[in-house]
């Protein structure tokens, strides 16, 4: 199910193919083993943490919601972004403190920092990210994109074989959020810290300076936000029992569709 | 149909619940408690860690060019309510002295003047608040090392505690340091800011400046530097201010 099949836009399932001598049952759903078991725990033990991590990070933003660019940046110097007050419900916790925030913040940043390191390394080991995140030259043309673009926009989702595997802005989201803005956040993270600044003077330097770490740090937590609207809302409209269960037990039922014929034959 | 369409309904449901839960879950996860000791071991943890990792390493320091044309003071800018600092300030501080004493073998008093004496550091070092704004200063002043070495710290003294004169409502704010951070070479006991004397709003006479910390351990007004085997039993027992009253970290690294 997983291997390096040519990737099948929407309409070539419409195309004529092989009937098999036997009629399927087309009430008889079709099952595949979506999600492996290192995929479904780093999900919601991510889910988990990031939820901390936003939240305890936004009330950590209240006490100086100002961002800046370079080294420096105080409230005589000129932010180039000011933030609002974070409600109390977006917030850990919900009334301020700094130093709750930065405690929940700091405490659940090991957990979030190696399970990205290690869901990272476990999925270069068994061919995750090679196989099933990594975007084909040819799924990257700008046709190949346009169609995809139009059939998301359409509300038009895979159906049979080809809902086995991600889409090409599928591929894209994922591989944006696991190999761009989780380990940026990390690393910003990592060149706000005082004493690691003295030990890796390069870190914050490579992103221009400790001020331009923060705003990096903030602008990736804006990434995945925007990135969990999307995700939430391609759950719901792909059908949320469906999508949910294939994240809880790896069981993913194939929508039936033109192409249920073919997923069945293979 | 129905059975999906209320699976469903469940499944939203049990979205919007676990929301709710989380925020007043993690709000009452961050009262004292056992979970709270757990989060405070996992945030301590970055102490051993960046002990390890930061060694000797020293802060960057930085040219002239990249300074901060205003350097925002900031925690208590004046001392109120401490007649011993307020009749030292009437006269530039000129018979000022700063007290080394605790677990040491010869207690000092320091003018202001042997401070100015000795071998000097000068460096131009970011300044990073807590709140997460920073600020580029040039602090010269005499390492805290050699004094300590001139004091003589006993075998059992673990911590540097820093007394000031400033103070919030009633509590005086104090700080403290472990050995190795004491003896680093950028920890410096500063009287000159950007190469005046210090101003009263960023801590006159002298400021401890720990480069590798946040802002709220580079105590103001100090008055007093006192060698002890334990924080316990002093004021809060966190070893702060800022620890006391808040529950910011000791260390101070992140």
């Amino acid at each position: 199910m997983r291997g390096d099949l040519p990737s099948a836009d929407f309409t070539a399932s419409l195309a004529p193919m092989d009937i098999p001598e036997a009629p399927l049952q087309v009430s008889q759903p079709v099952m595949v083993k979506r999600h492996r078991l290192s995929t479904r725990l780093w999900h919601w033990l991510n889910a988990a943490v990031v939820a901390i991590m936003l939240m305890s990070g936004l009330m950590i933003s209240n006490a100086h919601p100002r961002l800046y660019w370079g080294h420096i940046g105080a409230n005589p110097d000129k932010a180039w972004l000011e933030l609002p007050q974070f409600p109390g419900w977006a917030t850990i916790p919900s009334t301020y403190s700094l130093a709750d925030a930065r405690l929940w913040h700091i405490a659940i940043a090991w957990i979030f920092g190696a399970a990205i390191a290690v869901y990272l390394a476990w999925s270069m080991v068994n061919g995750h990210l090679w196989r099933d995140l990594r975007p084909r030259l040819a799924e990257l043309s700008p046709a190949h994109l346009w169609q995809d673009i139009k059939a998301h926009a359409a509300l038009r989702f895979p159906t049979g074989e080809a809902a086995a595997r991600y889409n090409v802005l599928q591929k894209l989201a994922y591989c944006g959020v696991l190999l761009v803005l989780l380990p940026l956040l990390v690393l910003t993270g990592m060149a706000m810290a005082p004493a690691l600044n003295a030990a890796f003077p390069w870190l914050p330097e490579i992103f221009g300076g400790r001020q331009s770490a923060r705003s990096i740090h903030f602008i990736c937590a804006t990434g995945i936000v925007l990135f969990f609207i999307v995700h939430i809302t391609m759950v719901v409209l792909a059908g949320p029992v469906n999508e949910v269960r294939s994240m809880v037990t790896g069981w993913f039922r194939l929508p039936p569709g033109p192409a249920e014929k073919e997923a069945a034959h293979d | 149909m129905t059975d999906q369409f209320s699976r469903r309904r469940l499944l939203s449901a049990g979205a919007l619940g676990t929301g709710g839960l989380l925020l007043s879950g993690c709000d009452r996860l961050s009262q004292p408690g056992p979970f709270r000791s757990v989060l405070e071991a996992a945030a301590d943890a970055h102490y051993g860690v960046q002990r390890g990792i930061a060694g000797d390493a020293l802060a960057a320091e930085f040219a002239v060019s990249q300074m901060s044309p205003v350097f925002r003071a900031n925690g208590n800018t004046n001392v109120k309510g401490h007649a011993e600092w307020s009749g030292h300030g009437a006269d530039q501080f000129a018979r000022w002295a700063l007290k080394i004493d605790g677990l040491v073998l010869r207690p000092l008093d320091l003018p202001l003047d042997a401070l100015r004496a000795m071998p000097q550091r000068a460096q131009i070092t970011r300044h990073d608040c807590v709140e997460g704004w920073s600020a580029i200063g040039k602090w010269q002043g005499p390492q805290l090392g050699p004094i300590l070495k001139m004091a003589g710290l006993l075998p059992s003294a673990r911590y540097i505690v820093f007394h000031c004169a400033d103070r919030f409502g009633s509590t005086p704010y104090y700080e403290s340091l472990d050995l190795i951070e004491a003896h680093h070479p950028q920890t410096i006991l500063a009287w000159a800011m950007n190469d005046k004397p210090l101003p009263v709003a960023h801590g006159a006479p002298i400021r401890l400046r720990a480069e590798r910390q946040l802002g709220y351990k580079h105590a103001k007004y100090v008055m007093r530097i006192e060698a002890r085997s334990s924080l316990a039993g002093l004021y809060g027992g966190k070893g702060g201010y800022w620890e006391d009253a808040r529950g910011y970290q000791w260390w101070a690294g992140i």
